[in-house]
């Protein structure tokens, strides 16, 4: 233990209302923490800067998984084991469902949440990507009222969101909307476990015969946020994957990606390898997709 | 009477198991002591240079606090290792990132962050060495600004070291002028001269359990120091009470060490106690109260010692149908910032460098060299992972260019029972390697697999393949070292109490921190003496107790400490037979009836022995010719891998391993071991990294020092063969090294049969296979670009404030 802990404070709210209400009275003083799978870590390292720290682990508006006919509804509080073991999220969001369980270690699952996951903003993080290519909206509370932003407008730079500091994320919600699309994700980490992201990239396309009608791709790790790739997406939509197409349609989207994609040099690989493993990834879906 | 079932090769329940399973066995920070404070350690934050000021800010009261400086030290300030380079506190002059300067101590732990914080040091920096490379360019340029280390009279180091370099050695295989002029006329003669150099990196050990300990200093009447206890999680408890005598000067009956359950440690608890040890015993002196230093695992990852990185030369000669005909080999080693173990880890280098072949000359070359890196030291293999690297690449190199497979090249050149080896070391213990290497590729599937993999590799994106290292690991100290280290075991009996039947006690100084020491020293002497292995316990290790049956380090304990206790057993029998009418043929019954008897006369009933080669063991230091190791075990890996092509992954995908290592005491336990050691080798391989900027090491946290979990691990098969052996208890050898030897050579072949693409050096990430299979024009390439200083995952940073 690097950090003081008699230098910290801790406030567990008993609702919602009451942790808004704080948020509002002294905006940016305080730092919500719900599972603590990234903040414990930089206490324990002693590079917690936030020295009021404001629970929201224990408010059961917040742990939600909600179904209607267009779309699933997650709360902000919802952990990974949750979402791991949800029926309606494994058959209509694999990709979720998937990145929920390479996330850290069974124990980081059973505290860490999603709103966590994309509040702490890590370019590296694990679900994001999915959620960005299934398009998500997320609902951002406070005591003023909700709004609700597509989520690709919430990562405004590395660690830097549209949350305000009187906000908190509410609720994750994801259009069920991709019946008869080919769904493809892969993370390539240090390990097979407890690792994190050396990139990641989650893959949905809608076909009309054999021309890529639609397609949607998130990515970890190759820019200072999550990244949806909307050039890809863009140098992809229209091509066709029959046989004689196939080799320039993967050039195509290798090149968007190596345009598109600003991976840096870090302790855990390089920018080198990172563009050239994720277009690796690309073209294994775009190859999937004949199949 | 019937047989007792044998209680060696059974396996009973390790001793200290049942306390560890439910929590109950107590680690040295479960420890704490009445008015015990807690002390911290101020480190240098560069690599080399002269400390020009140490200013403590006036924020702190610092008369709450205990500072030892280098000026408070009673005795030398050295640690002393096999000589005196080590200073125990840095005094006026820093060698490498995290070196000791100051201790403080204080009754709250939280206090001494505050402290460290308010303890600003100022450097006049110098110029560091921090590789081999940079080691030899200082010496070979002559650049005095970069000769970091110099032999010292004082230190004890004049006679073998030189300027950066702590120590050489040469060995020929047989006498020097005939070996050189042999030599000459292979390399002449050969039809094949096949170069190559291979390299391995820094590892860290892993412990679970960080390095800790907890000192007290006791003073007479007139305030002297009178003597020192320290407990604390280790290895070798003979070796800190060594360096405190140093520290303290104080006789060694006063310096008293217990080890306390100990979480792992893998060598890093051989040499590195006698450091935090002496630290906490010195902040005792001064605040008179006892003191905890415990190091959190990025301290205990950055400050402590490390496996050697090594670089490996190799050139050999051979005929045309693929007979070894001569061998030039140089071993370097990158010891760190002062000597420590670095001349016997090379020792073993040096001594496994030509690995388990027949060669009719040979000369091997190597040396030690200084950096500004923490001090390596011990680490599970102690020096032969790194040279048996080397020669297993290298098999299969010149295998490849002689045209033969790497099976049938090692099958023509391996070592025989009979044989002498290059040291002169005649093999009198059967042993048949190529009787194994047939045992173990049939177990694998190793030729279906090369014929299936080379078929599917042609459209697979996942490159198949398979490969494997033979090798040797010599058991117990190198040379003349267990002569020199005349290690004692002592056997007691305990006398019948109320509450507790007589039991047999056996007094060693070997540490159990995870191997099975407690376990495997019980089933001897049960089975020797003809008890039940309920009836045998460990003293607790306490040096004013226990004598010193020497270090628990180079896969000695089962062999050279098991035997002892053997003897010792035979011994008690003796004593039993000549005094109190002991049968001749014996049983539990009759062994405890008559230490009645004996007791009836005598009021204790102890028996002693020391060590004596089992077997005429001669080695001459000054020529380093002779028997290395009073044994061998024989060991044939076989990995089998896929290399990813769409990620550069390669990941172990199933793993054989058989060894021959004479009796196997408790088949659990050594399969245990074999399966941890496999799987430290495979993180070794191609996985664990230090990312060093500047001598420093960048990835001291276990999120981003990358090793393997269970998930990232294969199948690992274990095999034994059993020859059993003069030198140790019922036929057992040494085991626990071994199993690190193997892996990493093993799938660097077989990751070459998988890609064509043949790779020198270890460990072998991703990056690494990525850069050699697209050459984008960067010289250097691979994760050598690895910016280790940014960590922008997992950094946390305070969020923004929108005013």
């Amino acid at each position: 233990m690097r950090s003081d802990v008699t230098q910290y404070e801790l406030t567990a709210p008993t609702t919602l209302a009451a942790v808004l209400a704080q948020l509002a009275a002294e905006p940016g003083k305080h730092t919500p923490i719900a599972g603590g799978t990234e903040l414990m870590v930089a206490l324990g390292v002693g590079r917690l800067a936030a020295k009021s720290l404001l629970s929201i682990n224990h408010l059961k508006e917040l742990r939600f998984i909600r179904v209607d006919d267009d779309a699933i509804h997650i709360g902000a509080g919802t952990t990974f084991t949750d979402i791991r073991r949800n029926a309606d999220i494994a058959r209509d969001l694999p990709l979720l469902a998937s990145s929920a369980s390479w996330t850290g270690s069974v124990a980081n699952q059973n505290r860490g949440t999603l709103g966590g996951n994309i509040c702490n903003a890590s370019p590296a993080a694990d679900t994001p990507p999915a959620l960005l290519a299934y398009g998500a909206t997320v609902t951002l509370i406070s005591t003023n009222g909700t709004r609700t932003v597509p989520y690709t407008e919430f990562h405004l730079g590395y660690k830097r969101t549209a949350l305000r500091p009187d906000e908190l994320l509410h609720t994750i919600t994801v259009p069920r909307t991709f019946a008869g699309w080919k769904q493809h994700i892969r993370k390539v980490g240090t390990r097979n476990a407890q690792a994190i992201s050396k990139t990641a990239l989650a893959c949905l396309a809608k076909l009309d015969g054999e021309t890529i009608a639609e397609i949607r791709i998130g990515a970890a790790s190759l820019a200072d946020r999550p990244l949806r790739c909307t050039g890809i997406e863009a140098a992809l939509t229209g091509l066709s994957i029959a046989k004689a197409d196939l080799e320039a349609t993967v050039r195509a989207g290798r090149a968007a990606l190596a345009f598109e994609a600003k991976p840096i040099d870090d302790i855990r690989s390089t920018g080198r390898y990172r563009s050239i493993v994720a277009a690796n990834l690309l073209e294994e879906f775009l190859r999937s997709l004949v199949l | 009477m019937p047989e007792p079932p044998s209680l060696i090769g059974a396996s009973p329940l390790r001793k200290e198991g049942r306390a560890k399973v439910l929590g109950a066995a107590r680690y040295i920070d479960d420890i704490e002591l009445p008015g015990m404070w807690h002390g911290a350690t101020v480190r240098s934050t560069i690599a080399r240079g002269r400390i020009r000021s140490i200013t403590f800010s006036d924020e702190i009261d610092w008369s709450e606090y205990a500072i030892v400086r280098p000026s408070d030290i009673p005795g030398e300030n050295v640690i002393v290792h096999l000589i005196k380079d080590h200073p125990c506190l840095a005094d006026g002059f820093v060698n490498h990132p995290e070196e000791p300067i100051l201790l403080i101590a204080h009754p709250s732990k939280a206090a001494l962050l505050r402290a460290k914080a308010a303890i600003r040091i100022e450097y006049d920096p110098l110029p560091g060495v921090f590789t081999i490379e940079e080691s030899e360019a200082a010496v070979e340029s002559g650049d005095a600004e970069r000769i970091m280390w110099e032999p010292n009279e004082a230190a004890g180091s004049a006679t073998f070291g030189s300027a950066n370099c702590f120590r050489q050695y040469q060995l020929y295989s047989g006498e020097a002028k005939e070996t050189e002029a042999g030599l000459a006329k292979a390399f002449e003669e050969a039809a094949f001269i096949v170069e190559g150099e291979y390299s391995t990196g820094a590892q860290e050990q892993l412990y679970i359990e960080n390095n800790g300990v907890i000192a007290e200093c006791f003073r007479d009447e007139h305030g002297n120091i009178e003597s020192l206890c320290v407990q604390g999680s280790m290895q070798c408890p003979y070796y800190l009470v060594h360096a405190l005598t140093v520290v303290f000067n104080l006789p060694e009956d006063k310096c008293r060490v217990i080890q306390v359950e100990t979480g792992g440690a893998f060598g890093g608890k051989e040499d590195f106690p006698s450091v935090i040890g002496s630290h906490a015993a010195l902040l005792a002196m001064k605040c008179g109260h006892p003191v905890k230093i415990v190091y959190d695992r990025a301290e205990d990852m950055a400050g402590t010692t490390k496996r050697h990185p090594s670089r490996t030369r190799h050139r050999t000669a051979l005929s045309k149908d693929g007979m070894l005909l001569g061998a030039e080999i140089e071993v370097a080693l990158d010891g760190g910032a002062y000597t420590t173990l670095s001349p016997t880890v090379l020792s073993r280098a040096t001594l496994h460098a030509p690995g388990p072949y027949r060669w009719p000359f040979l000369r091997v070359r190597s040396k030690a060299m200084a950096t500004n890196i923490p001090p390596h030291g011990a680490f599970r293999g102690f020096g032969a992972p790194q040279a048996l690297f080397g020669i297993e690449r290298h098999m299969d190199r010149v295998a490849k260019v002689v045209g033969l497979t790497p099976e049938e090249l090692r099958r023509r050149n391996f070592l025989r029972t009979g044989d002498v080896t290059v040291t002169g070391q005649k093999l009198h213990e059967a042993f048949d390697m190529n009787a194994m290497l047939t045992r173990v590729l049939k177990e694998h599937g190793y030729h279906e697999k090369l014929a299936r993999f080379a078929e599917e590799n042609k459209t697979s994106p996942i490159k198949r393949g398979v490969g494997f290292a033979a090798f040797l690991h010599g058991a117990g100290f190198t040379g003349s070292g267990e002569r020199r280290l005349n290690s004692e075991v002592v056997l007691r009996v305990d006398k019948a109490t109320a509450g507790q039947p007589a039991r047999v006690c056996v007094l060693v100084s070997s540490t159990e921190f995870g191997q099975g020491t407690n376990t495997i020293l019980s089933q001897v002497a049960a089975h020797t003496l003809g008890i039940a292995y309920d009836d045998v316990y460990l003293a607790k290790i306490d040096t004013a107790v226990v004598p010193n049956s020497g270090p628990t380090v180079a896969s000695r304990t089962a062999m050279i400490v098991g035997k002892l206790v053997e003897r010792a057993s035979l011994k008690l029998l003796e004593t039993l037979r000549t005094y109190s009418a002991l049968p001749e043929t014996c049983d539990r019954d009759t062994f405890f009836a008559a230490t009645e008897r004996y007791f009836a006369e005598h009021e204790t009933l102890r028996t002693s022995v020391r060590y004596e080669p089992q077997a005429p063991v001669f080695w001459d230091d000054q020529l380093y010719r002779g028997e290395a190791y009073p044994g061998f075990a024989w060991a044939i890996y076989v990995a089998e891998v896929a290399v990813d092509m769409n990620t550069y992954q390669a990941t172990c995908t199933r793993f054989d391993a058989l060894q021959e290592v004479g009796r196997v005491l408790h088949p659990v336990l050594a399969k245990g071991q074999i399966e941890g050691g496999v799987a430290q080798g495979i993180g070794y391989a191609i996985y664990e990294r230090c990312e060093w900027k500047e001598g420093r090491m960048m990835n001291n946290q276990m999120t981003n020092y990358i090793m393997p979990t269970s998930a990232d691990l294969p199948e690992i098969h274990v095999h034994f063969e059993e020859v059993p052996s003069v030198h140790g208890p019922g036929g057992a050898k040494g085991i626990g090294e071994l199993p690190m030897d193997g892996p990493g050579p093993a799938i660097l072949n077989a990751i070459e049969n998988a890609t064509g693409v043949s790779f020198h050096s270890i460990p072998l990430l991703p990056e690494d296979i990525f850069e050699r299979f697209t050459s984008l024009g960067h010289l250097h390439g691979g994760s050598e670009d690895i910016d280790a200083t940014v960590d922008r995952d997992t950094e946390v940073e305070a969020p923004e404030v929108t005013v």
